[in-house]
């Protein structure tokens, strides 16, 4: 007997429907398995055979064959095993013909017949859900995730013998064997239980005391999407000041947390039950990690950090510890805001639009520019900042220096504002960008490229002259000048000013990111 | 001495494996240069190790002394040997004086007074800002600057001296045809037309740190005084100042706060009971003291200063202090703020009265910078600009 199931495998952040064929012949008993197939499916052969027996279905003394078509594109993951299961058990004649037609299964088998996690769920259903199927089931802890996609009824099944039960059963009896589950989209960015601020409290900006310019510029990086580098002794709050900033974004809209969600699911991160993320996200990988986890990659290609800080912001601490092959790797998914990842078994493009921000110590010691407490001599700061690749800071508009926080300060230190209040500016400069940047490639100050930056930063004839004087005074470089023009542009958008000032200049002048000051 | 001489005292100055008191005795017991290069091996084995003859002979017969000599004359570059009587009166007279001496340029004459001035490469605002200044007003007197070219301190006030309409020396611890630091070729390039640039080494030497202490000996050796601007403790210019006093120079120090590293030699010299410097006018009065004993001097000084006017005359017209005067109000509030220490906005903020907020001040200490009055040494660190 021969039987067609419904599946879908990955590819990159996308998927493709994937027809699993099962056929029983007479024969010498076997069970085959075809269709490029990774070492995980291939085990799913015994996976599928102990559930099967465990629940007390076993298979007969037959010639199985399951072919995964297309059966030329590369499939991994355990996600098939429940399709071949229910295919295996057609095939054998347990389902009644058309049972299990237009429903597409996803879902790991246990040995003991349980249904587990799987990965890339939404996407696979976003796919199926475009190729015009209307039904799905899958495991408990993926429903919620399934629901958000409209327009497909999701059941939810926690055993193999529930799904066996529901197919055999009539269409009045199926609707009390397995649960439809919908989840409220709108309802994920509101206040409910599964809501944004259900989530727990994130870390918010009140809670840093003091460092007012690194406030400023998390702000002004933030507003205008520019990346951003933070210097200074250890424990200034550089990492507290990093975790925060994704407070300060505007919250992802359902398209963005949809794209996020993808990722996060492809990588099999989603929690049990979580349906969409819907914070923007924050990573913070060690400096130790290699080139493959940061940029994506492995034999069989996987998101890498900067995928999974899509949308939100990547956190690099202690930035010259970093392997400079990682950092370095960098440059192109930052300009492209996604990274092409080839491998032998494939081409696949990965989202990375991140807002990078790093965190380093001004030199080996911490202390400079402090003379009487730097011991460190000009050649070990020029190494040490050396290790730092150029390109990635030139990729940098922003630049502040934190102080060490002295007790009286932390003690007597009046409360910073919230991080609702900075949002809410930054919202409002996001705004005006949109409107200057509608129609065109742009979205943010932060990506003006040069060749256009005359036309998006005018300046007056007053201010014209100020940044001449600027950039004899300065020393600038050609790079550095367009750079204090676009993070002047962001300043004037949170002023609300039409045209860029003098003093939006000065102040863009002052976090320009420079290898001067270290001897560079 | 004759050009028959020099032609072969320059083949002997170039030899690079003999020592200073060898190069001495070889010479006197030949009579003269010539006479060591007829000697022969055998004779030269007398003074000189097995070693050093063998590589004496080797570096002779690719050394054509004739050509050689041209070719330095060519690149305008004059040997003077001790036993010159162009050599300068004051060295011929320290401890170990370099045999022979290779000077591009003009050196000054012996009857000026010349002041050596030195410091830390690493340097603070602090010192850029005193070194200038102390370089200038010497140039400005006609005092001769005489330094080591370095980075920091030392390069500053030759720039400055010059710029005062002065003359400067400057000593290389590398051949006197090799600039170094390269960084400093422009001031390499001024020197030689006011002034002279100078180095006991062979041209061609590359800059090797063992060139470096024996080099400073020349620089206090050609001054008649020594200025310590910023100095750590165990530091290279402490070595100088060692040298000087060997040597009899009179040792002077610009003090500096007890809390700042880079203050610590000098003030430790203060303690040893070296002069300080108070102000650059104040200097010069003592240096003249120094000298009363020579009336004739100041009759010259005088004369040398009345050019030196003329040079730079229109250095008057814009002091520091009239174009802070110049300054609108913030701005100037926000420079009195600063100081030779790198110091933060929010530091600057606390000095200041509540109308100004960090932002005001950013671009107060922004548009000090872009008036080359202040410096951002680090990201949030500003500072009074020395140089």
């Amino acid at each position: 007997m021969y039987s067609r199931i419904l599946s879908g495998a990955l590819h990159g952040v996308s998927a493709y429907l994937v027809s699993i064929e099962v056929d029983i012949a007479n024969g010498l008993p076997a069970f085959l398995m075809v269709g490029s197939l990774s070492t995980e499916v291939r085990e799913s052969r015994e996976r599928v055979t102990v559930a099967l027996k465990n629940v007390g279905l076993n298979l007969p003394p037959k010639r199985i064959t399951v072919n995964l078509s297309p059966a030329d594109r590369k499939k991994d993951g355990t996600a098939f095993d429940l399709p071949i299961a229910v295919g295996v058990l057609e095939a054998m004649g347990m389902i009644p013909g058309g049972g299990a037609e237009e429903t597409l299964f996803l879902g790991e088998l246990g040995l003991d017949g349980e249904l587990k996690k799987a990965k890339g769920v939404l996407p696979v259903i976003q796919a199926a859900a475009e190729a015009g199927i209307r039904q799905c089931i899958v495991p408990r802890s993926n429903a919620r995730e399934a629901a958000v996609v409209p327009g497909m009824t999701v059941r939810e099944a926690g055993n193999i013998l529930d799904i066996l039960q529901y197919l055999t059963a009539g269409a009045e009896e199926r609707r009390h064997i397995l649960k439809v589950v919908s989840v409220d989209r709108e309802g994920l960015f509101g206040t409910g239980e599964h809501g944004r601020r259900g989530q727990g409290h994130p870390p918010d900006f009140s809670e840093v005391t003091g460092q007012e310019c690194a406030r400023r510029a998390a702000e002004i990086a933030a507003a205008g999407f520019h990346h951003l580098l933070m210097v200074g002794p250890p424990g200034a709050g550089k990492s507290m000041i990093a975790k925060r900033i994704p407070g300060i974004l505007p919250p992802l809209t359902l398209e963005e947390s949809l794209e996020v969600t993808s990722v996060v699911s492809v990588a099999g991160l989603m929690e049990e039950g979580q349906a969409l993320v819907t914070q923007r996200p924050f990573r913070s990988p060690h400096h130790t990690i290699s080139q493959a986890a940061l940029i994506g990659g492995s034999v069989v290609p996987r998101p890498g950090m900067i995928s999974l800080a899509h949308r939100g912001v990547l956190f690099l601490d202690e930035l010259p510890e970093f392997q400079r092959v990682a950092l370095d790797a960098l440059r192109q998914p930052i300009e492209d805001r996604s990274v092409n990842i080839a491998r032998v078994s494939g081409n696949v493009t990965y989202p990375s639009d991140f807002m990078l921000v790093c965190a380093m110590n001004p030199c080996p010691c911490g202390y400079y520019p402090d003379t009487n407490r730097c011991k460190c001599s000009r050649t070990q700061i020029g190494k040490y900042m050396g290790k730092v690749s150029g390109p990635i800071l030139d990729r940098i508009d922003l630049c502040v220096e934190l102080q060490s926080v002295d007790y009286s300060s932390l003690k007597m230190g009046k409360k910073g504002e919230s991080s609702g209040d900075i949002r809410r500016r930054v919202e409002r400069a996001r705004q005006v960008q949109k409107q200057r940047f509608q129609g065109t490639a742009y979205r943010f100050n932060g990506d003006i490229e040069a060749a256009v930056i005359d036309r998006y930063c005018i300046l007056g004839g007053e201010e014209q002259r100020c940044m001449e004087r600027l950039y004899t005074s300065l020393q600038l470089s050609a790079r550095a000048y367009h750079r204090i023009l676009r993070v002047a542009r962001t300043i004037a958008d949170l002023d609300g000013a039409e045209q860029i000032r003098t003093e939006h200049l000065m102040e863009a002048a002052f976090y320009r990111p420079s290898l001067e000051y270290w001897g560079g | 001495m004759g050009e028959r001489e020099k032609i072969y005292a320059c083949w002997l100055c170039n030899f690079p494996n003999a020592g200073n008191a060898q190069l001495h005795r070889l010479t006197e017991a030949f009579g003269g240069p010539e006479g060591v290069y007829y000697a022969g091996k055998e004779q030269w084995g007398q003074i000189l190790t097995q070693n050093q003859v063998n590589s004496l002979s080797v570096y002779t017969e690719e050394w054509p002394p004739e050509a050689k000599y041209r070719e330095m004359q060519e690149e305008g570059i004059e040997l003077l040997t001790i036993s010159d009587r162009d050599y300068p009166e004051r060295l011929r007279v320290i401890p170990d004086a370099p045999y022979g001496l290779f000077v591009r340029g003009k050196l000054p004459a012996e009857d000026i007074p010349a002041v050596a001035v030195i410091g830390a490469r690493e340097c603070s605002e602090y010192g850029k800002y005193v070194a200038r200044e102390l370089g200038n007003a010497l140039g400005h007197h006609g005092v001769v600057v005489v330094s080591g070219m370095a980075k920091g301190i030392d390069g500053i006030s030759q720039e400055a001296a010059l710029e005062g309409g002065g003359i400067s020396l400057g000593v290389l611890g590398s051949g006197v045809d090799v600039c170094y630091p390269a960084r400093n070729r422009e001031l390499y390039g001024r020197l030689m037309k006011a002034g002279a640039v100078l180095s006991a080494y062979p041209n061609g030497t590359p800059a090797l740190p063992k060139n470096f202490p024996p080099r400073n000996r020349i620089v206090s050796g050609l001054a008649d005084a020594v200025v310590v601007v910023e100095a750590r403790v165990r530091s290279g210019t402490l070595i100088t100042v060692d040298m000087a006093l060997e040597q009899g120079r009179e040792v002077y120090v610009v003090p500096g706060r007890v809390t700042d590293r880079l203050s610590d030699g000098c003030n430790g010299l203060i303690k040893q009971g070296a002069g300080v410097v108070l102000s650059p006018e104040s200097f010069y009065e003592e240096l003249l003291q120094l000298r009363e004993n020579k009336k004739e001097d100041r009759i010259r000084l005088k004369r040398r200063r009345r050019l030196a006017e003329e040079v730079s005359g229109d250095r008057e017209n814009t002091p520091l202090a009239k174009r802070v005067q110049g300054l609108s109000e913030d701005l100037r509030a926000v420079y009195q703020a600063l100081d030779f220490s790198p110091r933060t906005a929010g530091e600057i903020g606390q000095t200041l009265s509540e109308q100004y907020d960090d932002r005001a001040i950013i671009s107060c200490l922004m548009r000090l910078c872009m008036e080359e009055l202040a410096v951002q040494v680090s990201p949030g660190h500003f500072c009074r600009r020395g140089d």
